[in-house]
């Protein structure tokens, strides 16, 4: 499988703010991988320097294993860009701008630009001024994915989208994806990462804190538990890893981190398992705890072993 | 009356926003006409001095043309009116219409009235509060001039009356542009519109001016000259910019009542679903960026030039027996009063053509911090090749406009001497600037592509060649410091030596530093939004 994107070390300071402090990210050919954390954590910057538009200060980024500051034009040829924040030029229509962003890009397919225009619902005569902040990002979308590139840099290209079109929106990358290309897609929609990202990475402050697939990242968070036992379950609080525990009668109720289940299971079921229910972390608890200040370098550590 | 709610904070935050920027404004355009009168004291020390200037300089009718009607050229006062009263119109026009732009539709546009507004601020307050700030600042500079006047010894009823007249000028310009930006979607509009009416009071007061006057009480220059300072020092002809302005901001208020926010007048029509093929080219791209501001400047220069080269046949007439006002235009006494008069007017012209051509080369910097550049340069696009096609177009523009204006002045001039000759003649004259106006887009260019927060420093250079040029010889400024000026450099014409060798060094020297400034460019890291 070969690197499409590789960064190590990635260090990009403005005057005193330290945006990006070592960062590393690993982007494979073919997959779809999202990339997450916390506002102000690096993201843009990162598909910034990726761009070639800002220069790093230290640390290696390529991209297609060329060096995206040198050899920027070369390497756009390949890739598509959704800005985070879409500016328009107020007096031109959008579709005007899909076909000059083409245009610089190297060209587009035309049917495709059709399609897309559609199942977006958008109309590409109204001017730059008058578009919602949604049917801007729609304009850099066109525009991006009625191309052929290789690489798609998507930076939050949903903020601003409807259910509907963010429907469409995952569709048409699961598509992307079929095709076989790659795709870096920043985003802070939990759903639209579950269902499109083959892997994930994290970062916060300018540094990646984790990365993985979404099972491996569940792995390091709890499960809840809630369970009938035959007798009063009260000794499980001594067991590592358990947290939050709760007896009430016969009914049991606590969380567990992902790498204690099995042992914490088998010493529930000394207690005589009636009725079970377990509930996986859901994303937000999962993104929670990564984009807070739990996440201890002894964890990382176990689960860099464990892998 | 809520729709006034919040005007007091809405003017607070406009002086607090642009303080620096009226310090900056309000200290040269007081500076201006307050130090000339010592330096022109000196050029002119005694009473027989300024009988001379006033049969002289004082009434030809191509310094009428250039300055307006010279009232009180018999005394000091007159002549610092004279001399400087023209131009610091123009300036003080030009401050207002910015200084009301760019704290109302500019702020509009960009969204940020947007969030004023959500707050318990009334529709109006926005506009009120800016209107505040800038009749202040009309008044500030009145006053100031007036009190510096005074302060080097003229009369304080001359003083007075130039200084209201200036305060006049501001304030009807600071309500025309708050209407101009209600009418326009667009900050760019709002200037457009707003300069336009600027230039055309200047050129329709030369007209009046120049003939029985008539005209010239259609401008509100003309207006603010009526009150005739230092001669009968009138106070009634301030009562119509007054009265002008109540009727602009009753206009403006009425628009604004009536508009949607972030709309203008003009509903925006649908346009073109695909682009065409000259947008497809990044030089096509950006004319089409541009096309709006360069048809009203090829307009405006050419009727510009048209209507200064009518008047200049007159100055055949002038007398010259003045040698110090005669070395104030032409220390080598070769050329012929007519063409020193054309060659004033296509001075001017260049002056003028040089502000559109660097506002155009820093249209750069707006388009990069409005993020405009990034996605096109995340593109198969060369820093390179976005920064030479948006540099095409000014230097090109620098060209066509010189010549238009020149074709102007040209024609007007053949008409009146009955010689077809006189049209490349005048053209030719005109495009001699063309290196000099270089020069200044290379600064732009060069600030731009090394440090772009610093690039708005061009407009200090530009001004400061003006007032070099323009003003040089009143202040005694020394010779070196006046030829810095690349409007100095550029030989005198018509009429003079077509000297080539400052024409190709400043043309060999606006290219190194464009190409200083674009490999700037590629050096840096690109401006982003957070
Ligand atoms: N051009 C800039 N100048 C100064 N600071 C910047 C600039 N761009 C980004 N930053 C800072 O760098 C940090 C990372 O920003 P960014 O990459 O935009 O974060 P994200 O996209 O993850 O929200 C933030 O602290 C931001 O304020
Ligand atoms: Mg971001």
């Amino acid at each position: 499988m070969s690197t499409v994107i590789d960064v190590a070390g990635l260090v990009k300071t403005f005057g005193s703010t330290r945006a990006l402090d070592g960062l590393d990210l690993e982007v494979a050919a073919g997959e779809v991988h999202g990339f997450l954390g916390p506002n102000g954590a690096g993201k843009s910057t990162t598909i910034r320097v990726l761009l070639g538009l800002l220069r790093a200060d230290a640390g290696r980024a390529t991209v297609f294993g060329g060096d995206p500051w040198y050899d920027a034009v070369g390497l756009h040829r390949r890739l598509a860009y959704v800005p985070g924040d879409v500016s328009l030029w107020p007096n031109l229509t959008g579709g005007e701008v899909i076909d000059v962003l083409a245009r610089v890009r190297g060209g587009l397919n035309d049917r495709r630009r059709a399609e897309l225009l559609e199942r977006f619902e958008l109309d590409p005569s109204k001017r730059g001024r008058t578009y919602s902040k949604g049917n801007r990002q729609k304009v850099a979308l066109v525009a991006a994915l009625a191309s052929d590139a290789e690489l798609l840099l998507l930076d939050e290209p949903t903020s601003g989208l409807d259910p509907l079109m963010e429907a469409v929106f995952q569709q048409v990358i699961t598509e992307v994806k079929t095709e076989g290309r790659t795709v870096l897609l920043s985003s802070h929609i939990l759903a639209e990462v579950e269902a499109l990202c083959d892997r994930v990475s994290i970062i916060r402050a300018g540094r990646a804190v984790q990365t993985g697939t979404l099972t491996d990242l569940r792995y390091l968070t709890r499960t809840a538990i809630d369970a009938q036992t035959a007798r009063p379950a009260d000794d499980l609080a001594i067991l590592p890893g358990v947290h939050d525990l709760r007896v009430d009668g016969n009914r049991v109720r606590f969380d567990v981190d992902g790498d204690r289940l099995d042992e914490t299971m088998r010493s529930l079921a000394a207690y005589g398992i009636q009725t079970l229910t377990s509930a996986p972390p859901s994303l937000e608890e999962l993104f929670l705890r990564h984009y807070g200040d739990e996440l201890t370098d002894e964890k990382l550590a176990t689960a860099e072993a464990s892998r | 009356m809520t729709t006034l709610a919040g005007t007091w904070p809405m003017a607070r935050l406009v002086l607090r926003r642009n303080r620096v920027w009226f310090a900056v404004w309000l200290t040269a355009l007081v500076a201006l006409p307050v130090l000339g009168v010592p330096s022109l004291d000196a050029l002119y020390p005694t009473q027989a001095d300024i009988d001379t200037y006033a049969r002289t300089a004082g009434s030809s009718p191509a310094a009428v043309a250039m300055n307006g009607p010279g009232h009180a050229v018999h005394t000091l006062g007159g002549i610092v009116v004279f001399e400087m009263g023209g131009y610091v119109a123009i300036a003080v026009a030009l401050m207002n219409v910015f200084a009301v732009g760019r704290n109302t539709r500019a702020e509009e546009e960009l969204g940020r009235v947007e969030l004023i507004r959500s707050n318990a601020v009334g529709r109006h307050a926005t506009l009120a509060g800016c209107l505040l700030v800038v009749f202040a600042a009309d008044v500030v500079l009145g006053t100031a001039v007036a009190a510096g006047m005074v302060a080097f010894g003229l009369p304080s009823a001359g003083s007075a009356a130039f200084g209201a007249s200036l305060t006049a000028i501001g304030v009807v310009f600071a309500a025309l542009t708050a209407l101009t930006a209600q009418v326009s979607e667009y900050a760019r509009g709002a200037y457009a519109i707003a300069g336009a009416a600027v230039g055309a009071s200047y050129v329709v007061r030369a007209a009046g001016d120049t003939g029985d006057g008539t005209f010239s009480w259609l401008s509100p220059i003309g207006w603010a000259q009526a009150t005739r300072p230092f001669a009968d020092s009138r106070w009634w002809p301030l009562l119509i910019p007054a009265g002008a302005a109540v009727l602009l901001v009753a206009a403006a208020v009425l628009v604004e009542s009536r508009r949607d926010h972030g709309a203008g007048v003009v509903r925006p029509r649908p346009g073109s679903v695909t682009a065409s093929r000259g947008l497809l080219n990044q030089v096509g791209f950006t004319l089409r960026l541009q096309r709006g501001g360069l048809i009203g400047w090829s307009i405006g220069v050419f009727l510009g030039g048209l209507a200064f080269g009518s008047v200049a046949r007159e100055t055949q007439d002038m007398m010259a027996e003045n040698p110090g006002v005669r070395e104030l235009f032409d220390p080598s006494g070769r050329l012929g009063l007519t063409d020193l008069f054309l060659g004033m007017v296509l001075l001017m012209l260049a002056m003028a053509i040089a502000g559109y051509v660097v506002a155009s080369t820093l249209r750069m910097r707006a388009e990069e911090y409005a993020g405009h550049a990034e996605p096109l340069l995340a593109g198969a696009l060369s820093r390179r090749r976005w920064t030479l096609s948006r540099l095409a177009v000014p230097a090109a523009a620098a060209v066509a406009l010189l010549a238009l204006a020149g074709l102007g002045v040209g024609i007007a001039h053949a008409v009146l001497t009955d010689d077809p000759m006189e049209v490349p003649r005048l053209v030719g004259a005109a495009v001699a600037h063309t290196p000099a106006v270089w020069l200044l887009a290379g600064i732009a260019m060069l600030l731009f592509g090394v440090t772009p927060r610093a690039a708005p420093l061009t407009w200090l250079v530009l001004a400061g060649s003006v007032v070099a040029s323009l003003l040089g010889s009143v202040f005694r400024f020394p010779g070196w410091l006046v030829d810095l000026s690349p409007f100095e450099r550029t030989p005198q014409l018509p009429g003079g030596d077509l000297t080539a060798t400052p024409l190709v060094v400043m043309a060999v020297l606006a290219i190194a530093l464009a190409a200083a400034g674009v490999s700037g460019f590629r050096r840096r890291d690109l401006a982003t939004s957070g």
